[in-house]
């Protein structure tokens, strides 16, 4: 009966996507919409028994076997649905948004003729990202992980008559092919240091391979730092991190709902999962786990500084993303995996809301992106800039962290449980990569605050920046688009005060069982060099242990989120106008960060010119010019003369052709018995 | 079931023996029955292949997975001085069989209404080319396989040069130079080993199982009979940088005769190194495996890079095919279980795809009767189901996982990483650049905005096409899904061979 249940959360969207997507123009719009729209609720609406049922059903932990998928000289690898609680969090994550996502679409697309292709699309990468997610064995999770790529892919050239589109579309499946090499790299290594691909047998015989060198592309590395690397550079390429994350701003280019569910809320947050899924390979790599908190540090860094002077509305959320992924994956990257789950589990909530709160506006307003083309909309759309309002507070993480001893209570919004935490574990990690990740997201959450803020004011406040007729038509958006807002809005104020004890706080135990370790720093027999560090802060067995931060660490997060605010108020309410004098005197700070700091130009001038460029050479050069030219065209012009003769046989009948071909046969024949008589 | 017939002989003949009734009714055909012929021929060879077709399938449900021996055995006295008659089937070559069935059943069901001229002899060529197909795979005998093997090429050379565009000459002229060199290499090898095993015997023998299991060659000859036997796989893999046939090949064949080219006769070399080069010459397979090795990453980096600034469609999915088949060479000589199975799947699994693409090459160079990528653009609009079609494809060539693409490769590259890292590492890097090309060619041709006013009444697919397309799309999934319905049958043939393989060079 259970089993059928998590059959039904997983193939429910393949059947929404399946029947949209080939019957769809036969059915017609609505239908096709109502039926993948109904299964994704019903999906959602199960993922949440199963939340509960997991976490009710201490223990039982079962894995839903479905066929064999391969079986080649002892590699197996089955499709399979494994449960545990990392599974439950993922399930509702993502069908919760997917399935806010769809019922969203309807207004949003509404004007749309692709209706039922979108529609197959979303529910295909809900499928998708839900294989993913129950995968017991690295190669399933490979499909999920490509299939999504696929999805994604296919949405953000949804518009495909959009030169940009397509372009973005491209680019973004090959930035994560390059990630995926390194994925599939390392699904290779660990078949070859363990002889499997489950996850089960795998971590079974971790500690056995601890010690093991092996020798990859001429360098001697230890086996488990290997596979810990090249698995993290597929997840660079899926959520994004510095140096792959060229792909996702302009990810953008599709349809603003899909911004939403898939480059917010799931898809980019799958490198994150895959770290916590394999998390015991991550505690026996010590150095990649480092490197994981200085490139998730990193990322969180800059990306928030490109996000301070983008005009596209889209944009900012978009490296708003990028930088709060660098937060969850230097959480990992210290050790405190339940923290990077709670963050990426609150994110979902209100970066989704924060994208379709973008969306409304977009809606609202005829397509217009700029936000400088904005500006004194609150009162036309009222119910979005209360969404956005939502949806900025939790993600500048606003709220009361408490006074150790003073005044024992916390409460504020998603973002303020979940990012709050992150932080202090980087700074109880007590590393330097810790220090650098305290550091980096202390200040990238300064800007977090300010670019956030800037958003809000230029898009609703301040004068009217936007054209006549397009305001005197704007109006606020049809209930299928406010109803998903609404909810999301409750998940960014309340999902961090509720889900706080059983992700990160004294239930944590219970809540994650065998999925995650649940105490971050206070493991009595810490393997994790860093956790081992951090236990001395923690002496009692509190998940995040709060109580013994310093003040100023505790509250410096919220601090510095203030600030943010206030300095951008001053800069756009207080002195409108400081946005054109910036744009117009032009720093060449303010022209590097517009500019992304110039890595797509890096890029294009590169890797993309050195492709081209090489395809020719080994065309031109190569085929042509060398092997043609002393190969075949160089064999001399008698033989073409030869050639030529021939041709003029073929005007013949076939059974000219015939008769020569048997006298061929016959001649071959003829010299092998020749040959052997002999 | 087929206890007592010889049903190995009855599938591979059929197919000829038909074609040589039509050559003879043409003959003795007047004016009015010749025109009635010219309609019927078609349907008798969609008869004949149907009929052949099934009885494949029934053969691979006859065929028993769990013995390594070669099954449905048939042996004749023939030519005399020990050269046999001899013909069956085991697990490596079983599939093979039915993947030429299937496909020269597509061409001949795709081909009755793109094929303008000259009907009857265009059946004819394409059933004796399944005759010859069939029979490479199911020939025990060296000398019949050496014959089969050749004569392969006959009919092909005849599709292209007859059916073929208007640079045949020089494409027919190029294919025939290439494989006639790897022949000539082949034969003296073959005479070679003829008779160097009738001393060694003390009775001449050119039985494909004795020579392989108990023929000791010396490690001296082992090197030259591998590099005779290479010469001629090489090409006809194609490998680089013996590969330059191909695309030319390909432009100016019919579709049909792209598809069999792609789908069959690519896999000839990879089923030769198989059934020969490393049962044979075990030894020199392990010390040449990193000349293949070289030849293999470099097909795949250098060729894919060529495929992407191609400006015709089929010469950017040959030159896609060679970065292919790269995978396969690759596969073949880490010899482990991984690697071989996983090549033998990315054969037959690119035989699938490859012929997909090269259908859907047909389906709209039929209509505009031009390949130039720069024609094409906006096709989603007027084709919606042939973008459906080409994205499945198109993903199944760039290896998507749930596509039997991924199968293969991943299979593939999980066995060269146990070999070395290196070479997995250079054969992933195909990964990206397949995406690269196979991307560029779908943007450039299906989205966009559809600018070519010729376009503008452009029809989308037709039943027939669909049915063409759809079955192959079926049977992409349904491996890429359920892979183990081939490598449930290749196991334990694959085993026995790896496990000969290493007694031979000493590893057991």
């Amino acid at each position: 009966m259970l089993m059928l249940l998590y059959k039904i959360i997983v193939f429910a969207p393949l059947l929404g996507c399946l029947i949209t997507g080939f019957l769809g123009r036969r059915i017609g719009d609505k239908p096709s919409m109502t039926i993948a729209t109904g299964l994704l609720f019903l999906s959602a609406i199960l993922s949440w028994v199963a939340f509960f049922d997991i976490y009710n059903n201490k223990g039982i932990e079962p894995t839903v076997n479905l066929f064999r998928w391969m079986d080649v000289g002892g590699l197996t690898a089955n499709w399979a649905l494994k449960i545990d609680m990392l599974t439950g969090v993922m399930l509702v994550v993502v069908t919760t948004v997917s399935a806010l996502v769809h019922l969203y679409s309807w207004g949003y697309m509404e004007n749309d003729p692709g209706k039922p292709r979108f529609f197959a699309y979303l529910s295909l990468f809900t499928f998708a990202m839900l294989m993913l997610v129950t995968a017991d064995n690295f190669i399933q999770l490979f499909f999920g992980w490509e299939g999504v790529g696929l999805a994604s892919y296919l949405l953000i050239g949804f518009w495909y008559k959009k030169p940009s589109a397509n372009a973005a579309a491209i680019k973004a499946f090959v930035t994560n092919r390059v990630g995926d090499v390194g994925f599939a790299l390392g699904v290779m290594a660990v078949f070859f240091i363990f002889g499997s691909v489950n996850f089960d047998t795998v971590f079974a015989t971790l500690a056995d391979n601890s010690d093991r060198i092996v020798s990859f592309v001429g360098m001697e590395i230890n086996a488990v730092e290997l596979i810990a690397f090249l698995l993290f550079v597929g997840a660079m390429g899926k959520s994004a991190q510095f140096i792959l994350h060229v792909w996702l701003p302009d990810a953008m280019e599709g349809p603003t709902p899909v911004s939403a569910l898939i480059h917010a809320a799931t898809m980019v947050t799958a490198g994150v999962f895959l770290v916590c899924r394999v998390f015991p390979i991550y505690e026996m790599a010590p150095v990649t786990a480092g490197f994981i908190t200085v490139i998730g540090a990193f990322t969180a860094l800059f990306a928030a500084t490109v996000a301070l002077v983008q005009n596209d509305i889209k944009r900012v959320i978009a490296y708003s993303t990028c930088s709060q992924l660098g937060y969850m994956f230097f959480a990992a990257g210290v050790g405190a995996y339940s923290a990077a789950m709670f963050h990426l589990f609150t994110h979902a909530f209100f970066k989704a809301l924060l994208f379709l709160g973008a969306g409304s506006v977009i809606h609202a307003l005829h397509h217009e992106q700029d936000m400088r083309k904005m500006g004194g909309t609150w009162k036309v759309i009222p119910l979005t800039y209360m969404a956005m309002i939502v949806g900025t507070l939790a993600l500048t993480g606003v709220g009361f962290p408490g006074i150790p001893g003073v005044v024992d209570v916390k409460f504020g919004f998603a973002g303020f449980h979940s990012k709050d935490l992150v932080i202090e574990s980087a700074y109880a990690a007590g590393t330097s990569a810790g220090v650098f990740a305290f550091w980096a997201g202390v200040i990238a959450a300064l800007m977090t605050s300010f670019y956030s803020w800037r958003l809000i004011f230029m898009t609703f406040h301040g004068r009217h920046r936007v054209k006549k007729e397009v305001i005197n038509h704007a109006r606020e958006s049809p209930g299928v688009m406010l109803i998903p807002l609404f909810i999301l809005s409750i998940g960014a104020m309340a999902a961090g005060s509720v889900f706080h004890d059983g992700f990160v706080g004294e239930g944590a135990a219970d809540f994650w069982r065998h999925a995650l370790p649940a105490d971050m720093h206070a493991d009595p027999a810490p393997i994790h060099p860093y956790a081992a560090v951090g236990a001395d802060h923690v002496d009692d067995a509190h998940g995040g242990g709060h109580h013994d931060f310093p003040l100023w660490v505790l509250w410096a997060p919220v601090l510095v989120s203030a600030l943010g605010f206030i300095t951008a108020w001053f800069m756009y309410i207080r002195n409108d106008g400081t946005q054109r004098r910036i744009a117009s005197e032009g720093g060449p700070l303010y022209r590097f960060l517009l500019n992304k700091w110039y890595i797509d130009e890096l890029y294009d001038a590169t890797v993309v010119r050195a492709t081209r460029w090489l395809g020719d050479l080994f065309w031109k050069r190569g085929d042509k010019g060398l092997i043609d030219r002393f190969g075949p065209d160089g064999i001399g012009k008698a033989a073409m003369a030869g050639a030529r003769r021939l041709s003029g046989l073929q005007s013949g009948y076939l059974y000219h052709y015939a008769f020569v071909m048997l006298l061929g046969l016959a001649v071959i024949i003829a010299l092998v018995f020749g040959t052997s008589g002999g | 079931m087929f206890d007592d017939v010889p049903i190995l002989s009855i599938i591979t003949f059929i197919p000829l023996i038909v074609a040589l009734f039509l050559i003879f009714i043409t003959h003795i055909s007047g004016e009015d029955a010749l025109e009635q012929l010219e309609k019927n021929a078609p349907r008798v060879a969609l008869i004949v292949t149907t009929v052949v077709f099934i009885l494949s399938l029934l053969l691979v449900l006859n065929f028993d997975p769990s013995t390594a021996d070669y099954q449905f055995t048939e042996t004749f006295t023939w030519i005399g001085g020990g050269i046999e008659y001899r013909m069956g089937v085991d697990g490596i070559s079983m599939l093979f069989v039915v993947l030429t069935a299937f496909l020269t059943l597509l061409c001949i069901f795709a081909s009755q209404s793109s094929i303008k001229s000259r009907m009857i002899e265009y059946m004819v060529a394409f059933l004796i080319l399944e005759t010859f197909m069939i029979g490479v795979f199911c020939a025990l005998d060296l000398i019949l396989f050496y014959l089969f093997f050749e004569a392969v090429l006959i009919p092909m050379f005849i599709i292209i040069g007859v059916w073929g565009g208007k640079n045949r000459v020089y494409a027919s002229y190029k294919f025939f130079l290439y494989t006639l060199l790897g022949s000539v290499l082949m034969l003296a090898a073959v005479l070679w080993i003829y008779g160097y095993a009738a001393q060694e015997f003390d009775r001449p023998t050119t039985n494909i199982e004795t020579l392989s299991n108990e023929l000791d060659l010396p490690v001296g000859a082992q090197t030259w009979l591998w590099l005779a036997f290479f010469a001629s796989f090489a090409v006809k893999m194609p490998m680089w940088p013996v590969h330059t046939w191909l695309p030319d090949a390909h432009v100016e064949a019919p579709t049909a005769g792209s598809v069999i080219l792609a789908g069959i006769l690519l896999k000839l070399g990879g089923y030769g190194f198989l059934r020969f080069s490393v049962p044979m010459f075990p030894d020199a397979s392990v010390s040449l495996a990193p000349l293949i090795f070289w030849m293999s990453i470099i097909a795949i980096i250098y060729t894919s890079l060529v495929a992407y600034r191609q400006k015709d469609i089929k010469k950017l999915i040959a030159y896609s095919s060679v970065a292919h088949m790269g995978f396969v060479t690759m596969g073949i000589f880490v010899v482990n279980m991984q690697g071989i199975q996983g090549a033998i799947f990315q054969m037959l699994s690119h035989g699938l795809i490859s012929a997909a693409l090269f259908f859907c090459v047909g389906v709209i160079y039929d209509r505009m009767h031009t390949r130039d990528i720069a024609f094409y653009g906006g096709l989603v609009k007027a084709m919606p189901v042939y973008a459906f079609f080409m994205m499945l494809f198109t993903m199944a060539n760039v290896g998507l996982p749930g596509t039997s693409g991924f199968i293969g490769e991943i299979l593939t590259m999980i066995g060269a990483f146990q070999y070395n890292s290196w070479i997995a590492a250079g054969a992933a890097t195909g990964m990206i650049l397949s995406a690269v090309y196979a991307l560029h060619l779908y943007r450039a041709v299906i989205f966009g905005e559809q600018s070519n006013d010729k376009l503008d009444n452009i029809e989308d697919m037709k039943r027939h096409e669909i049915a063409v397309l759809a079955s192959l799309a079926v049977m992409v999934i349904v491996l890429g899904v359920y892979p183990s319905l081939i490598t449930d049958i290749t196991a334990v043939s694959v085993e026995n061979l790896i496990n000969r393989f290493n007694v031979a060079t000493g590893q057991e």
